[in-house]
């Protein structure tokens, strides 16, 4: 389960960095895969579709949100509690 | 309300004041504007969080009271953003009748309303040839938004297949500049501009050009807007840029903006008509310019912005010096607020740090395709009050916002020419220069 969540969250980013999904690694920061504001907007709101979760996320803040993007470990992490939160 | 300067007073600073070129008219544009005419404001109307007319919203201005509330609206519940700047207590059979509603969509029902102020302090009739020489030109970005919303519910949600007949007339972008030409036999030029958040100002600023050229001889003109629902607000939630609690524009701990509704309506008259008449004059129009990025759909450009700044004193032949205070755009978002600073350094140079620059939106919200017209009364009671509105809600020093944005307490200040900002999404750039008389 944990391991397709990561799976999944790869393939999302990818697409919208429009790399591999190995190139999206752990420690990749959503500016180093050439993702913008908008662009994480968009990757935000495909992965609260994807797993049917809500994502605490204000633009206007990134740094302050309860959802830690500092980097794909943290992205992925965050999706992985809000998962288990939802089917706990 | 505060005499003192600046009490924010000199704190760190990030902003890069340039050497802005001197704002000079040049021979072509002295030789273009022989021949124009003057323009004055002799009418205004409103209604806004702030209130259902002109003087309540001026009186809350003065107080730096906020008229952002618990949104109320059908499933509000199933909205993340709970808080707008929302008229309440709006009973729109006060002032219509059950024909009337039913082909009324509340951004004409708030246009209507603020048009009839507007035409009552000008104390213009438009019957006979007046009628022929003006119109009525104004911003809306949702147009019918409410009734939208309520006949997708109809037949989406409740699986109804018909709809009232009057649905398309009611929802269209110009139903309201439409309805306002009949109310008051305006036969000239009528229509509505669409340019998101700077709408209204590229109506006036059309309105404005209209009697200054001699196509017009009276304009109507200003904008509203009504996305208080919940699909208006709901797609706004989508961009995760609404802060959850309040509009706190320049504020270093500013968290996004707050949706508002409402509309502001003005009289644009021929200055010597206005004159001969013996019209109480609110202000004059000096100057607009307008320009595109031509860049992001939704990120802002401090050199967009700054060419329609710069264009504004340019068309209106006012120097940097002369203008005292701008009311800015600063709708609270990271990005807006930054990028309006820099560019208002970079156009102003040093005379950036005497003048005065505030959001009303931190009070009525941002009212989209209708704020440039409730921003203007802030501009109108600099100009003849000299009473400067504050943002209120600041309470954080941002090195990147580093200008006197009048924080939270109004400020006695006479000003002789002021401007009034709006940059929309899609880089739409709209700024109007109005002058003391």
């Amino acid at each position: 389960m944990t391991e397709d969540i990561q799976t999944r969250i790869r393939a999302i980013i990818a697409e919208q960095a429009m790399l591999e999904p190995e190139q999206v690694t752990d420690d990749a920061t959503p500016e180093e895969l050439g993702i913008d504001s908008l662009g994480l907007v968009e990757s935000i709101f495909a992965i609260e579709e994807e797993f049917d979760v809500t994502i605490p996320f204000n633009a206007n803040e990134p740094e302050k949100s309860e959802f830690d993007i500092s980097n794909m470990g943290t992205i992925i992490a965050a999706v992985q509690r809000l998962v288990a939160e939802k089917d706990g | 309300m505060s005499k003192k300067k600046n009490p924010v007073g000199k704190q760190a600073d990030k902003i890069d004041r340039g050497v802005a070129a001197p704002v000079v008219a040049t021979g072509a544009d002295m030789a273009c504007r022989e021949g124009l005419r003057r323009v004055v404001i002799t009418g205004a109307g409103t209604i806004n969080a702030l209130g259902h007319d002109v003087a309540s919203t001026l009186e809350a201005f003065r107080e730096g009271r906020c008229g952002i509330t618990q949104l109320d609206f059908r499933d509000v519940e199933r909205l993340s953003i709970q808080i707008g700047g929302q008229i309440h207590n709006w009973t729109p059979e006060t002032y219509f009748n059950r024909q009337q509603i039913l082909l009324y969509d509340k951004f004409t029902q708030f246009t209507l309303l603020a048009a009839k102020q507007a035409v009552a302090q000008a104390g213009l009739n438009f019957e006979g040839a007046l009628g022929l020489r003006s119109g009525v030109i104004l911003g809306t970005a949702g147009g019918g938004l409410n009734t939208w919303d309520e006949n997708y519910r109809a037949v989406y949600e409740e699986g109804k297949n018909r709809v009232h007949p009057f649905v398309v007339p009611k929802l269209m972008n110009n139903a309201a500049a439409s309805h306002v030409s009949m109310e008051f036999g305006l036969r000239g030029p009528a229509f509505t501009v669409a340019t998101a958040c700077a709408s209204s100002n590229h109506a006036m600023g059309l309105a404005f050009q209209m009697v200054r050229s001699g196509a017009a001889d009276v304009m109507l003109s200003g904008g509203s807007e009504a996305m208080l629902c919940f699909g208006g607000v709901k797609a706004w939630e989508g961009l995760r840029v609404m802060s959850k609690d309040a509009c706190r524009p320049f504020s270093a701990n500013r968290n996004g903006m707050v949706q508002g509704e409402g509309a502001g309506v003005f009289v644009f008259e021929e200055y010597s008509r206005a004159k001969a008449r013996g019209a109480d004059i609110l202000a004059e129009v000096v100057g607009f310019a307008m320009s595109s990025d031509a860049q992001d759909i939704v990120m802002p450009s401090a050199q967009g912005a700054e060419r329609a700044i710069t264009g504004a004193m340019t068309d209106a032949a006012l120097n940097r010096e002369q203008i005292g205070y701008i009311n800015a755009h600063g709708t609270g978002t990271a990005a807006n607020d930054k990028t309006e600073c820099a560019a208002v350094a970079h156009a102003f140079g040093h005379h950036a740090d005497k003048l005065m620059m505030s959001s009303t939106k931190s009070m009525h919200g941002h009212l989209i395709g209708g704020t440039g017209a409730v921003e203007l009364l802030a501009c109108i009671m600099a100009l003849r009050d000299g009473v400067i509105a504050p943002t209120i809600g600041y309470q954080e020093h941002d090195p990147e916002c580093a200008l006197d944005v009048v924080p939270n307490e109004a400020r006695e200040v006479e000003v002789e020419a002021v401007l009034s900002n709006a940059f929309a999404f899609g880089g739409l750039n709209a700024v109007i220069a109005l002058r003391r008389i």
